[in-house]
């Protein structure tokens, strides 16, 4: 079997929608048909986290590996009779220098195994030292597991940045019969996405993580909690969890040490709030996820009123290679405060998009530029970063020096929070992002808190008054009190953070405030009732993009010619703003 | 309804159960169904406003019948800037509906979802499970002709 040659195709979300089934079905049929299956195997894997449709590893033995990028249904046969029968390479469909400059600058720990195994296939995940560590934390003292896990400074990394470790401890020292173990794969921040492609792509990295800290806090029962929104996960975490049964790394008699740990999963039914912790257990618990008082905190009162300790994915994913390498190892990763590594989620006006994952301390620079290769359109230069999702704030760029580590980046009104990474450029309105952040947690609010429930809305009004050209300037007063006052008097995580989108862009982009309300001018472009749609000749450069994009026939454009906007015909869908590189629309 | 009542038998003796028994009665019918609102709280002594409760909290719970097929167009963060708001309109424009309404013909429901976690790809546009990256509105009009139908009410 040494001598296999293997072809890898990514199948996670983006691979799919770009016919990576397709692919990997014509591979196996023409390899079928030419009887080379003895010496190729096709490897479905799951997402490795780099948008550029279908993606193909090509693994010989005497040429290592050759990658292939946007590959179409249409192009095997190519690959097949020149690679696969003779040896050439396709060179058309290499991957270029995007996806170099993408992955080189990555340290991958946790997403080490994502794109390159069959996320079923638990003998390659064993092979690649998968369950050593379970094995190796079955024989060591929990009270030493949980010292390790301190002591590497993992923090959780779904959002609020509390210490695993210290987490786990607390756990274990609550004194009850019956504990629980959550993973909380309720990813809800919109702009994140490395929770579902861990899941996808190395289910059993999560379960081992799992089944070693239910050891640790003496737990026998686990759930994962996943939005339904990511059916594929769903489905593949299922079929890890039998086959990890089967194998006997969970369930009965664990490794035949005599230790029971039970997963189960519970899908979500469509609330962001539930991605809250107390919130999350009202809906495993069959109720509507609203949050509750902390203290008690779960680790003391969980589920069913029983200690319970609650991770995210990527804090879980992370177990396995700390209690495997050591915790002086995973310390040596990172800041003094934040260590390790952190996977981000890049998207937006960005060349690259997909997932990051980099040592904590890496600059905001460094990810856009080296590894997201810069602005996605060359002409428009990059504005801000939106980290932390809703809860989040965006930076300008002019801070794009400062490290990702949790302290640096909350001190400047962001966080690190789930991992997203959403790039803007000149062409985002940031008044429209305050208003879609708001829009967004007042309609996700669950209504508990009045502050939460009626501010963010309140909030949310003036914002639209502002983006539609009734602005004042009392407003901006009303949106700081009204912010600083949700941001006081909320319950959970929730109310605690949703102003941040509205405080940060006040703090960052106060003139595009001031553009919108004084001059009731929206100089990014986006907000339609302040745009004229008139061209600037003295920014027209003439290019014809925007006649192209005009589906009503509004623009009018001869080659060398100013183009010209038709009022009477035009239906104000911003076509023609998307496709201008010059911002001569106005 | 004995379908109905397989379902709740499964759910007996269980703790946590309204979610899911609610999620698989939806499989079913694919919404949920007054009746069985009442059926449920009937077999599991629950008030029938707790349940309602729980269907109106949740986003991914229908209480009327849906189209035929499901168009989302995502407005999450990433698909938000790279201008998913047009493609919306485009469809309640086409489609003749609003979010979360049905065409008058019954082949399209159109949502909005806030973030499929592909936002690599964005914008991103869903019809049932097939996902389409990198939408504009030209690209939204050729999806809709691929389903045969237009969608239109006229």
């Amino acid at each position: 079997m040494k001598n296999i040659s293997k072809i890898i195709v990514c199948t996670g979300t983006s691979g799919i929608s770009a016919g990576a089934e397709e692919v990997v079905r014509i591979f196996e049929d023409e390899l079928r048909r030419r009887n080379l299956l003895d010496k190729w195997q096709v490897i479905k894997a799951g997402d490795r986290g780099l948008f550029k449709d279908v993606l193909i590893d090509i693994i010989t033995p005497e040429n290592g590996r050759v990658i292939y990028e946007y590959v179409k249904p249409s192009d095997v046969i190519k690959i097949i009779e020149e690679h696969i029968v003779n040896g050439i390479p396709v060179k058309k469909l290499l991957a270029g220098k995007n996806y170099k400059q993408f992955f080189k600058g990555q340290s991958r720990i946790v997403l080490s195994n994502c794109g390159e195994i069959p996320p079923e296939n638990i003998d390659e995940y064993t092979s690649r030292g998968g369950y050593a560590s379970l094995e190796k934390a079955l024989k060591t003292d929990p009270l030493q597991i949980i010292d390790e896990v301190e002591k590497s400074g993992l923090r959780g990394r779904g959002g609020a940045g509390f210490l695993a470790g210290l987490k786990w401890k607390f756990c274990r020292e609550a004194r009850s019969d019956v504990k629980y173990v959550i993973c909380n794969a309720d990813e809800g921040d919109p702009g994140a996405f490395m929770d579902r492609s861990i899941l996808e792509g190395d289910p059993h990295s999560v379960l081992e993580g799992m089944v070693i800290a239910g050891h640790a806090i003496g737990s026998q029962e686990g759930f994962i909690y996943c939005r339904a929104e990511y059916p594929q996960a769903i489905k593949r975490l299922a079929a890890a969890i039998s086959i990890a049964i089967e194998r006997g790394f969970l369930g009965d008699n664990i490794l035949n040490t005599g230790w029971s740990f039970e997963v189960s999963i519970v899908k979500g039914a469509g609330a962001f709030v539930c991605g809250e912790e107390t919130a999350l257990m009202s809906s495993i618990e069959g109720r509507r996820g609203m949050p509750k008082i902390r203290p008690p905190y779960p680790a003391q009162k969980g589920l069913w009123e029983k200690p319970t300790l609650i991770n995210n994915v990527e804090t879980f994913a992370n177990i396995r290679h700390i209690i495997q390498k050591g915790s002086d190892w995973f310390a040596s990763i990172g800041t003094e405060k934040s260590k390790g590594t952190k996977v981000f989620a890049l998207a937006g006006k960005v060349k690259n998009t997909g997932l990051v994952e980099i040592p904590m301390g890496t600059t905001i620079h460094d990810i856009i530029y080296n590894l997201g290769g810069g602005p996605a359109k060359r002409k428009v230069p990059l504005k801000a970063v939106q980290m932390g999702g809703p809860s989040g704030g965006c930076l300008p760029s002019s801070l794009f020096d400062i490290p990702v580590d949790y302290e640096a980046i909350s001190q400047k009104g962001a966080i690190i929070g789930s991992g997203g990474m959403i790039v803007m450029d000149a062409k985002t309105c940031m008044v429209d992002i305050a208003k879609f952040f708001l829009e967004f947690t007042a309609s996700e609010s669950c209504g508990k808190c009045l502050p939460c429930r009626v501010g963010l809305k309140r909030m949310t009004e003036v914002l639209h008054e502002i983006t539609e050209g009734r602005g004042k300037d009392e407003h901006i007063d009303f949106l700081q009190e009204m912010g600083s006052t949700i941001k006081n008097a909320s319950l959970c995580g929730l109310g605690n953070t949703a102003p941040n989108p509205v405080l940060s862009t006040l703090k960052y982009f106060l003139d595009e405030y001031h553009a919108h309300i004084r001059e009731r001018r929206c100089p990014a472009g986006v907000c339609t009732n302040l745009i004229n749609f008139e061209i600037r000749p003295d920014k027209c450069t003439k290019c014809g993009k925007c006649y192209k994009a005009c589906l009503s026939g509004a623009v009018e454009w001869k080659k060398g010619a100013h183009a010209m906007i038709n009022k009477d015909k035009c239906i104000k869908c911003k076509a023609c703003l998307e496709a201008c590189d010059y911002m001569a629309i106005g | 309804m004995v379908e109905l009542a397989k379902i709740i038998d499964r759910y007996r003796n269980k703790k946590g159960i309204v979610i899911p028994l609610l999620q698989d009665v939806q499989e079913l019918y694919g919404y949920v169904p007054k009746d069985a609102v009442f059926i449920i709280a009937r077999e599991f002594s629950l008030h029938p406003v707790d349940i309602f409760g729980i269907l109106s909290f949740y986003s991914q719970f229908y209480t009327a019948p849906r189209g035929e097929n499901t168009v989302r167009v995502c407005l999450g963060t990433a698909c938000h800037v790279m201008g998913s708001k047009q493609i919306l309109n485009f469809f309640m424009e086409k489609l003749v509906v609003k979010e979360g309404e049905t065409s008058k013909d019954g082949v399209f429901t159109l949502e909005r979802v806030v973030c499929l976690g592909c936002c690599g790809m964005a914008p991103v546009v869903t019809i049932n499970d097939d996902f389409y990256g990198r939408c504009d509105i030209k690209k939204a009009g050729e999806i809709l002709q691929s389903y045969g139908k237009t969608g239109d009410n006229k």
